[in-house]
């Protein structure tokens, strides 16, 4: 219940905040809603030494149309990117996804961000922007980089950040086609035992899951039996290939592997497939 | 026009929804000291060395005491019949025997700096194995307690039978138990272990002032830890003082004294500093007494035609490292065995065993929920087995409602009853054909969703154990009035249901009497609150003291009025005293109390039951099984429930309720799980599936009042109906709904993994 | 470090560790007790406040991070004698035992209904989801609450 003591540093600009970060390595960690971190702390999980709170970094708050596609702040709260408008016309799986987080506390708290940049593999968001083949917008002392979504998973809560960098915006393809998020639960606060996105983007299928392996992972197998003609119920067949997932308390591998394919056939009709 | 039976709201509530309660962690004491206890996180291991020295150096750390700095009399046994050479040591002492056990006593000034210094006490731990399974640790392979040589803790019939309770004849299994029997079915059933979770964790204060205790306890029985820190400490009583001022919920798991709970004060003695002690909550999922944890073999045997004339129970009752009253379970489910049925041959048989987990307690039912799941989900097959609808083969064996006082093949002799007249209301109620019809529909069409209609008739056993209540009432001199009652309520909202049994007989009203409860020094002696006795015990003692109270102001008011007490009226809506048929000419109450002058106007009563009362019902739920998926969905849930009269429909309903979720948990999602090395796994609210709004929906239920001749007010407990009800229903719906998959079984919790395994299990052996 | 609230229209100035956290802020250091701690996975929502009128668990927020921030708890809902409609409605539908979840559930629901007043029951129960209760089954705090939502459409907040 009660975290091991740090240091705490609030920070009025981004900058200051990678400056922190460069300055106190891996003892740092950045503060954003603190739904990720905070739980951990709780449970002396994690013990940073020094927590640096770009909370109040309001210009990392925003959902915008960019034309081509949509530009979502790190910083935007889950609630926000839910109901925003934009999010809502441009990116439906997004905001979708953003309402099946938690619950609405956490979601008033919890950012697009810190949910991505933790990266645990049952956590609802980074497969929807997996899914839509979106691309995470990093800002470090040597300036700002690009990194595919594909490329941004790397294992188990860890991602291909830098420590000194900050993620700033998430860009997702525009996909006002049919979408799907189903998320398989034992309540409705929980985590995804599995989880399977689905999104259309052009003319293309995007299909991921999440909660079968150390990080999201697009169904590859399904997309391409997609790819060419296949129906709905027959490419969710091959969802399951080359996953090897976990067994808990709440599935075995096996179990995990059924829900995959089931989930998928059933993300695929719901997308309009 | 009496005021019993109607909808009042709450008194208590105002409190908690503006300011909130006062629980015992609200309380501030000045210049208190906090404690934080290390637990074992091995299940089983010897204890080589304790190295409290960096822990004494961190900042604001008062003590760190261990076992050997303990010089308190052992705790006593934790159950009936628990064998005494596995009683609990205050602070593990050279072993430990589950995750959890407690090892040290860490005190700082703060909170923060006793959680940060329990991080810096090293103990060196030598590895044992653990015996972790129930089903195998009476082969006593490997001992919980080496000095005991077995780790069987109690056995019925034997251990009954040779204390004299139990007849050996009657200790038998009739040789003809099955006789005439075409039919007779096994199941082997897990009634699963389950953590009670009330809301609010446990807490301990306490301050020594003068040789005086002040205790402060998140306990369902202040009385009764009074007793024993009385005992502990070698005290006067008049040196004690427990209070219990607004607790979060108990649900049996907060009757008893747990050594954390009981060593604050012992620790506010040692360091001369008042003291508290509050868990976190994966603390308490870890320690906080478990719930049920029974395996159950069962048999029934009965005709083709749906006579069930044979029936026979095996449990293996899962104690825990510590036998507390978990041990003592399946006497209470032997007290129900054959439930609402009239079954005539019956045999049970229990073995409670001890294992490297954390200990059982009395659990919302506290060992008739097992009882009742077992007998239901045998009926629902045999009914299958032999093609005839369950609610049918349960008409044709249901004790009759003439039959009563019926005693059971277990000598249980049930006050009254009506279960066809609740079998019958609860059918209507859910539209029991059109259920089956529906169920019809969607198996013809190979739906993948599949409807499952459970049901569950049920009778279950309050106020079980002997003794009697303490209730008090006074009028005061403003003419208002007071009751001390020793019943100790979490939640069941006797602030406001005492004060209407006064109202009731004194007319003053409701807003006007003051229920007090919880502290010893205001209440001189009382039992507390749980296994659903306090109306009927409490309240009755309440109700009993109110009358008192209205014959003693009946002869004070004749003495005034120079009449005969015989034809003295309380006009109850005006609250006046008068001569029969001169209503003009009054006496109120404040009249009288000045009156009375010495004396006063009060009466204490210490009600004693002749017996216990039998509450019943019949259940009906409906779940919608996703064949593909294994997910259920409990689409509605028809309760009804008989518990003789009822005093406040609008309270009553709601501890239907609050029974009815824990129930349908239990059947559907929640599970207190070890894994083979004795590490809990559920061990916080996020990994354990306490059931939340989603998951529920609306109840529809329905009271039905057969009043119970066994006291005045003609009622039984209600507060376990719901649970002892529901659970099996839900877990026969989920059955119900995949029958004819070649289901016959899936034990608690039907999670989707079960019900998804059974349903392949059942595909594959086609 | 020094962290500057308001708390139910008050300001406070405490100074506390940057690990205290926004409950114990509440509960220790400015001493209203009526928001309650019911588990340390920010599972149960008994910790449930208003921040900046939104209800987020107080028990996963910093103090820190609230600095500067106004808070709304349960004992700030009513005005003097007179109860807020959802305070009135848990009431008058029993929808509240032991107490212990009250606080969080109230103002749960108060952001709920003021976010969607026209919720329906399994928009009720799915903006509870974050917030449980041992006692009550769930069923009258529904019926309250959609009862409290009725009164917010017909203008009585």
């Amino acid at each position: 219940m009660i975290p091991v003591m740090f240091d705490y540093v609030r920070v009025g600009s981004l900058d200051e905040a990678i400056g922190a970060l460069s300055e106190h390595g891996d003892e740092a960690k950045l503060l954003a809603g603190g739904h990720s971190l905070l739980p951990l702390m709780k449970l002396r999980l994690a013990t940073p030494s020094v927590l640096v709170d770009i909370g109040r970094l309001s210009e990392l708050s925003y959902v915008r149309d960019q034309g081509d596609h949509v530009a979502i702040g790190a910083l935007t709260r889950h609630h926000d990117v839910q109901h925003d408008s934009v999010a809502v016309t441009q990116a439906p799986l997004l905001a979708n996804v953003a309402g099946r987080i938690g619950d609405p506390q956490v979601r008033h708290r919890g950012t697009i961000g810190g949910s991505l940049a933790h990266a645990d593999p049952a956590s609802d968001l980074p497969g929807a922007v997996l899914a839509l083949g979106g691309t995470l917008v990093a800002r470090g002392p040597n300036g700002e980089r690009e990194i595919p979504a594909t490329q941004f998973f790397e294992g188990f809560l860890e991602t291909t950040l830098a420590p000194d960098e900050v993620l700033v915006e998430i860009r997702v393809p525009k996909a006002t086609a049919g979408h799907s998020y189903q998320k398989f639960v034992r309540r409705s606060q929980d985590w995804a035992i599995v989880g399977v996105a689905v999104a259309r983007v052009g003319g293309q299928v995007g299909v991921s899951l999440v909660n079968v392996a150390a990080t999201p992972v697009r169904a590859v197998a399904v997309e391409e039996a997609l790819s060419s003609g296949a129906s709905a119920a027959d490419a969710a067949e091959v969802a399951a290939e080359g996953l090897q997932p976990s067994g808990d308390n709440n599935a075995t591998p096996e179990f995990r592997r059924h829900l995959a394919r089931v989930l998928t056939r059933r993300a695929l009709v719901e997308a309009g497939l | 026009m009496s005021i019993l039976g109607n909808r009042v709201l709450r008194k208590e509530d105002q409190k908690f929804l503006t300011t909130g309660g006062t629980y015992v962690e609200d309380l501030a004491l000045e210049g208190a000291v906090h404690v934080v206890y290390v637990r074992s996180p091995m299940a089983h291991a010897r204890i080589r060395s304790i190295d409290p020295s960096e822990a004494l150096e961190s900042p604001g750390v008062v003590a760190v005491f261990t076992a050997q700095d303990i010089d308190l009399a052992p705790m006593p046994p934790g159950a009936p019949f628990a064998n005494t050479t596995m009683t609990r040591p205050w602070l593990a002492d050279g072993v430990v025997r589950f995750v959890g056990d407690m090892v040290a006593a860490v005190v700082a000034e703060t909170r923060e700096q006793a959680v940060d210094a329990s991080e810096l006490v090293f103990v060196d731990y030598e590895i044992l194995p653990p015996v972790v399974d129930p089903a195998t640790a009476a082969d006593n392979e490997t001992l919980v307690h080496e000095d005991a040589g077995t780790n069987v803790v109690m056995r019925i019939p034997e251990d009954f039978v040779a204390a004299g309770i139990m007849p050996a004849e009657a200790a038998q299994e009739p040789a003809d138990l099955f006789d005439g029997c075409e039919v007779v079915i096994r199941q082997r059933m897990v009634n699963q272990r389950v953590a009670p979770c009330p809301l609010e964790v446990r807490a301990s204060v306490a301050k020594w002032e003068d040789g005086h205790l002040t205790h402060w306890s998140t306990t369902q029985a202040p009385h009764g830890v009074k007793a024993g820190l009385v005992e502990m400490f070698d005290l006067g009583a008049e040196q004690v003082r427990v209070i219990a001022p607004d607790v979060g919920g108990g649900f049996g798991a907060k009757i008893g004294g747990y050594p954390e709970e009981l060593l604050v004060p012992w620790i506010a003695r040692r360091v001369g500093r008042p003291t508290r002690w509050v868990e976190t909550r994966s603390e308490s999922m870890m320690t906080l007494g478990h719930g049920r944890a029974q395996i159950q073999d069962a048999e029934l045997g009965g005709t083709r035609d749906g006579k069930l004339l044979g029936y026979k129970l095996s449990v293996v009752q899962d104690s825990g490292a510590y036998p507390n009253f978990g041990a003592f379970l399946p006497a209470m489910t032997r007290l129900m065995l054959t439930g609402v049925y009239d079954i005539t041959k019956a045999a049970f048989s229990s073995c409670s065993v001890a294992t490297n987990t954390n200990p059982t307690v009395a659990y919302r039912g506290a060992g008739r929920p097992e009882a009742t799941a077992a007998i239901e989900r045998m009926v629902d097959i045999f009914a299958n087995e032999i093609g005839m609808d369950p609610a049918e083969l349960r008409r044709k064996n249901l004790v009759g409602k003439d039959r009563f006082p019926f005693t059971s093949a277990t000598g249980t002799t049930y006050d009254i009853g009506d279960y066809e007249g609740a079998l019958d209301r609860v059918l209507e109620a859910a539209g029991y054909a059109e259920l089956r019809a529906e169920q019809r529909r969607r198996r013809e069409s190979g739906d993948a969703k599949q409807i499952g209609i459970g049901l569950s008739t049920y009778v279950e056993v309050t106020n079980g154990i002997p003794g009697s209540e303490f209730g008090a009432v006074e009028v005061l001199a403003d003419g208002k009035a007071r009751v001390r009652t020793g019943t100790s309520p979490h939640g069941q909202g006797h602030v406001t249901a005492w004060a209407m049994l006064v109202a009731d007989q004194l007319g003053i009203p409701v807003e006007d009497v003051e229920v007090i409860h919880g502290d010893t020094d205001e209440v001189p002696r009382g039992v507390g609150t749980f296994g659903s006795k306090s109306l009927q015990s409490g309240g009755v003692a309440v109700y009993q003291a109110s009358e008192q109270v209205v014959e003693q102001a009946k002869k004070l008011a004749a003495d005034l009025l120079e009449a005969n007490p015989n034809d003295i009226e309380l006009d109850k809506e005006h609250r006046r005293f008068h001569v029969a048929g001169t209503p003009s000419v009054t006496k109120s109450w404040a009249e009288l109390v000045e009156a009375s002058g010495e004396e006063g106007l009060s009466a204490e009563v210490d009600f004693e039951a002749p017996g216990p009362t039998f509450p019943f019902g019949a259940h009906i739920v409906v779940a919608e099984v996703d064949t593909e998926t294994g997910q259920v969905v409990i689409e509605r849930i028809v309760a009804v429930d008989d518990a003789g009269r009822l005093m406040n429909p609008l309270i009553a309903e709601g501890q239907v309720h609050g029974g009815l979720a824990q129930g349908v948990a239990q059947a559907l999602m929640e599970e207190m799980c070890y894994d083979d090395q004795g590490n809990p796994v559920t061990a916080n609210l996020a990994d354990y599936a306490f059931v939340s709004a989603v998951e529920l929906p609306s109840f529809e239920t329905h009271q039905m009042e057969t009043p119970t001749p066994i006291n005045p007010l003609g009622a039984k407990g209600i507060g376990e109906s719901g649970t002892i009800g529901s659970t099996p229903a839900v877990q026969n719906a989920v059955v119900d709904a995949l029958w004819h998959l070649g289901v016959r079984h899936v034990d608690m919790p039907t999670t989707p993994i079960r019900v998804w395994s059974a349903i392949k299990e059942a595909r594959e052996a086609r | 470090m020094k962290v500057a609230v308001e708390v139910n229209g008050v300001a406070y100035e405490r100074d506390v560790e940057a690990r205290t956290l926004l409950v114990f802020l509440l509960r220790d250091e400015i001493g209203l007790t009526g928001t309650n701690v019911g588990c340390d996975t920010t599972s149960c929502g008994a910790c449930t406040v208003l921040l900046d009128g939104e209800s987020v668990k107080s028990c996963t927020v910093l103090a820190a991070q609230a600095d500067g921030r106004s808070i709304t708890t349960i004992e700030g809902l009513a005005k003097g004698e007179e109860l807020h409609p959802m305070q009135r409605a848990f009431r008058e539908h029993h929808g509240l035992q032991c107490g212990y979840c009250t606080p969080g559930m109230v103002m749960a629901a108060v952001s709920l209904v003021a976010e969607n007043p026209d919720v329906d029951e399994r928009q009720v129960r799915e903006g509870l989801e974050g917030n449980l209760c041992r006692c009550t089954g769930y069923h009258n705090i529904v019926a309250a609450v959609l009862d409290a939502a009725r009164s917010s459409r017909e203008g009585a907040w």
